[in-house]
């Protein structure tokens, strides 16, 4: 798995693959994962501004709630909610594609013609998705921000001034840049598992739906472990 | 010239090629028959490095491709085009956009130049008025003559066909056998056919490889294979059930 990174990083520096692969590659894993990303943000938003107020009122500091939030967000759920979401429904259908164009000789047939296929499949779709990851990770957060807005203070009453506030007073640069590091590289993992798994998948339509199944634990967990190692080393 | 020396290719413990031998002559087209899963995709694929012997070589004009980095590999594949036997359409592309695809990514051809070339090599395939559709919405002789107008387009100096016939009709089937020629001719390419079709295939290649247990069993002219007094040989060509051959069927 590491010399195919190695291979893919090198195809993206020699040849890229050309900008209309990667914009299609963008519209398929960033902008059909809006709706999903928007759906989940909101409801992680507000089940957020639920238990945070849960926990603040205990305390009287209910008017902290959109500092814990706008934080739990930025720095954690957004980036890793919107990286599992995007696993889903975009690293599945990479290893499906590329798996089905690997039994079906799509692949041999273009290497055949001395044509890569890492500049035709897998470039495009890393820069895609080390683009859109950083882009849905930031929808998550605004909308998950109003999320816990829309509960913390539209149905529970806190104080609509001191909720952005304190998100202003509490959030540094450093924050949502940590976040968008982290998305980033959850994007490198979601296209590195999707098209490593979909390569090399085993044979048949079997083969493929057992490719698809692995991607989808394999870049699950390994968001989730180098999140932890991230947070320690960001922190 | 293409030579696979002493090739050796197990997959698990299945022995698929055990010592084969074959030298195709530069400039001529050579059949290779045998019975099914034999390995004779096995065998192209080895030609143009899709598959690595465990033991042997493999030598095209006098070039080694084994251990050849993507680069000298890729420099060697660009005299190839290779058909293959299910067509390995990109699936997600038109027809049109499948033949046009090779062309526009490796030739500096305007957008003009290569619609008319890839319509000429789909007319020359029998094959009008599907431009626009999707591989999955062909017959599978239609895949395969899209297959064989992309194989053709870029002019290449060797062509393998991986059984460019089979599952055609036999009016289609004549006709792609005829543009095989035709081509071969005019352009002068190195050809490897896979075919089952005996007794077409004998007018069709000068010479004929008849691949039989992982190795080669017979080389030689048509007349002479047609003549020959191996048995093996002997009752593939005439399609008879007794004789060496264990069709496997009860
Ligand atoms: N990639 C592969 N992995 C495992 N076995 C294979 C593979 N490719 C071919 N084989 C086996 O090798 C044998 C020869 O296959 P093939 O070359 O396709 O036969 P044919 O002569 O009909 O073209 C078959 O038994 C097939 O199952
Ligand atoms: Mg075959």
């Amino acid at each position: 798995m590491g010399h195919f990174l190695l291979h893919t990083l090198y195809a993206l520096v020699r040849q890229p693959g050309r900008p209309v692969h990667v914009l299609k590659q963008i519209r398929f894993i960033g902008a059909k994962s809006l709706f999903v990303i928007v759906l989940t943000a909101g409801f992680t938003g507000m089940v957020l501004g639920l238990q945070g107020y849960y926990t603040l009122a205990k305390f009287g500091s209910d008017g902290l709630l959109g500092a814990v939030v706008s934080l739990s967000l930025i720095r954690e759920l957004g980036p890793v909610l919107s990286a599992l979401m995007v696993t889903g429904r975009a690293g599945s259908a990479i290893t499906a594609e590329i798996g089905i164009m690997r039994i079906s000789e799509q692949i041999d047939a273009m290497e055949t013609m001395a044509l890569d296929p890492f500049k035709y499949l897998v470039s495009p779709k890393f820069i895609a998705a080390m683009i859109s990851l950083p882009l849905l990770c930031a929808i998550f957060d605004v909308v998950g921000i109003y999320g816990g807005w829309l509960v913390g203070v539209k149905l529970l009453g806190v104080n609509p001034g001191s909720y952005f506030t304190e998100m202003y007073r509490s959030v540094e640069w450093k924050d949502v840049w940590s976040g968008m590091v982290k998305s980033f590289s959850f994007g490198i993992i979601i296209a590195w598992v999707g098209c490593y798994k979909g390569y090399y998948a085993g044979h048949g339509a079997e083969g493929v739906s057992k490719a698809t199944t692995e991607s989808v634990v394999l870049a699950s967990v390994l968001v989730l472990v180098w999140d932890y190692f991230l947070t320690s080393i960001l922190l | 010239m293409i030579e696979l020396i002493n090739i050796h290719k197990a997959f698990g413990s299945q022995t698929v090629l055990n010592g084969l031998n074959l030298k195709v002559p530069a400039g001529t087209t050579t059949a290779v028959i045998g019975p099914s899963g034999e390995g004779k995709s096995v065998m192209l694929k080895h030609m143009i490095g899709l598959l690595t012997p465990d033991q042997g070589e493999v030598l095209v004009d006098g070039t080694s491709i084994l251990g050849l980095g993507r680069v000298e590999l890729n420099r060697i594949r660009e005299k190839f085009a290779m058909v293959f036997q299910n067509a390995a359409l990109f699936d997600s592309m038109t027809v049109y956009e499948n033949v046009a695809f090779p062309l526009e990514e490796k030739t500096n051809l305007s957008r003009d130049e290569i619609s008319s070339r890839v319509e000429t090599a789909l007319l020359e395939v029998g094959l009008k008025n599907v431009y626009q559709k999707y591989p999955d919405e062909l017959s599978g002789g239609m895949k395969k003559r899209v297959g064989l107008a992309r194989g053709l387009l870029l002019e290449p100096q060797i062509v393998l066909f991986d059984e460019p016939t089979t599952g055609l009709d036999p009016v289609i089937r004549r006709a792609i056998h005829q543009l095989i020629k035709e081509t071969q001719a005019k352009f002068g390419f190195t050809a490897v056919i896979v075919s089952h079709d005996i007794p077409d295939i004998f007018e069709v290649a000068h010479h004929i490889a008849m691949l039989y247990r992982g190795e080669i069993l017979q080389f030689g002219t048509p007349e002479e294979i047609q003549g020959s007094d191996h048995p093996v040989v002997r009752q593939f060509i005439s399609g008879s059930l007794d004789g060496p051959i264990n069709s496997g069927v009860a």
